[in-house]
C-alpha cells in the first residue's frame, strides 16, 4: 500500500482495464476458485497483456482473491475481468453453491467435511 | 456457462475444490494477519477492495479524480483434503469498513474476532455486525506474551457477547492454538446450523 506505484496504477488505471465497468457479468464470490480452460491455454499469447497475466497465475487453482493479489489489482477490476473470461470461455470458476433467495451459509454437509479436514491437519 | 474440455487427459483437469471462507476480524496491529500466517499453507498476500467497486450501477468512467475508499485485506489458504481449499481473510473490525463485510460474509462459515484487551473497543463494531448478520462468531482474546490484561468473563461482559457465543485465549503466533481457534468455530457453527433458527 505503501508502493507510489501501486497506489497510482490503484487511482487512476484499474477501471480503464473494465471500460469503466464495475460489476462483473457473473457472480463471483472473492474465494471463487477459478483455473484456465484448455481454450484459454490455447488463446493465451494472442490476448490483452493483464488477460494473459490472469491465465498464467489460473494454471494453477486459484481465487479470485490471489488473482487480485498477484496482479496488485482491486477486487472490484480482477471480478470483472475474471468475470468476462469465463464467459468467453477461457476459464473456469468454481465457486460455494448458493441460490440467491437462500440462506446463503454453507450447508451441513458441507461444515462437517470442514470440520473434519481442520481437525486431520 | 460451463465450458467443454477438449482434453479431458489433462492432468490439471477434473473436478475443481470447493472454496470455504473464514473472516478473521479484529482492530488495527491485533495480530489478524499473524493468526492467518501460523496456518496458512502460503505466506499471507494482501489484496485490496475498494469502495466504488460496490457503488452498483453506477459510472464511474469519467471520475478518475474521485477518491476512493480503499481497505487492503491480508487472507491466506489451507487445503484441506483433496476437494476443499479454506480461506482465511483478515479484515479491520471498525465501522468504516462495513460496505465490504456484506460480501466477505456471504457464504462465509463464520468468523473469528481477534481481541486485544488494552483495545476492546476495535472490535465493537465486527461484534454487532456478525450478530446482526446471523453469522456464527467465536471471539478470541489474542494474548501477547502469554498474558490477557482481562478474565474472558470480564470481556464478555465489556462486549456484550452473548452466552452461547464461544470465548477463547488464543495466541496467533502458534499454529496448534490457531487450529484449536477454527475448530471451536467449525463446530459452533455447525451446532448453530443444527439448530432450527
Amino acid at each position: 500500500m505503501t508502493d507510489g506505484t501501486l497506489e497510482a496504477r490503484l487511482r487512476v488505471r484499474p477501471y480503464a482495464l473494465t471500460g469503466g465497468r464495475v460489476r462483473s457479468s457473473i457472480e463471483l464470490p472473492l474465494e471463487t476458485i477459478v483455473r484456465v480452460t484448455s481454450r484459454g491455454e490455447a488463446s493465451t499469447s494472442e490476448l490483452a497483456s493483464e488477460r494473459q497475466q490472469i491465465c498464467r497465475i489460473c494454471t494453477d487453482l486459484s481465487s479470485i482473491a490471489e488473482v487480485s493479489a498477484h496482479l496488485k489489482l482491486p477486487l472490484g477490476v480482477v471480478r470483472v475481468l475474471v468475470g468476462d473470461m469465463v464467459t468467453e470461455g477461457f476459464l473456469e470458476a468454481n465457486a460455494t453453491v448458493m441460490t440467491a433467495d437462500q440462506d446463503p451459509r454453507p450447508d451441513l454437509r458441507l461444515l462437517e467435511r470442514v470440520l473434519d479436514g481442520l481437525q486431520a491437519l | 456457462m460451463a465450458f467443454k474440455r477438449s482434453d479431458p487427459t489433462r492432468e490439471t483437469g477434473g473436478a475443481m475444490p470447493i472454496p470455504v471462507k473464514i473472516v478473521v476480524a479484529g482492530g488495527y496491529a491485533v495480530g489478524k494477519t499473524t493468526f492467518v500466517g501460523s496456518i496458512s499453507e502460503i505466506e499471507p498476500l494482501t489484496t485490496e477492495a475498494s469502495l466504488t467497486s460496490h457503488s452498483a450501477g453506477v459510472d464511474i468512467a469519467g471520475a478518475a479524480s474521485k477518491t476512493t475508499t480503499t481497505v487492503a485485506m491480508d487472507f491466506g489458504r489451507i487445503g484441506l483434503g483433496d476437494d476443499l481449499i479454506l480461506y482465511l481473510f483478515g479484515t479491520p473490525g471498525q465501522d468504516r469498513f462495513h460496505f465490504m463485510w456484506d460480501d466477505l460474509v456471504r457464504g462465509a462459515i463464520g468468523a473469528v474476532v481477534l481481541v486485544d484487551t488494552s483495545r476492546l473497543e476495535d472490535c465493537f463494531a465486527a461484534v454487532d455486525y456478525f450478530e446482526s448478520a446471523g453469522l456464527p462468531f467465536v471471539v478470541a482474546v489474542n494474548a501477547f506474551f502469554g498474558r490477557i490484561h482481562h478474565s474472558l468473563e470480564d470481556v464478555r461482559e465489556a462486549l456484550a457477547i452473548p452466552a452461547g457465543v464461544p470465548m477463547m485465549v488464543t495466541d496467533a503466533r502458534d499454529r496448534a492454538s490457531t487450529k484449536a481457534t477454527l475448530l471451536e468455530l467449525a463446530q459452533h457453527a455447525l451446532a448453530n446450523a443444527n439448530a432450527p433458527s
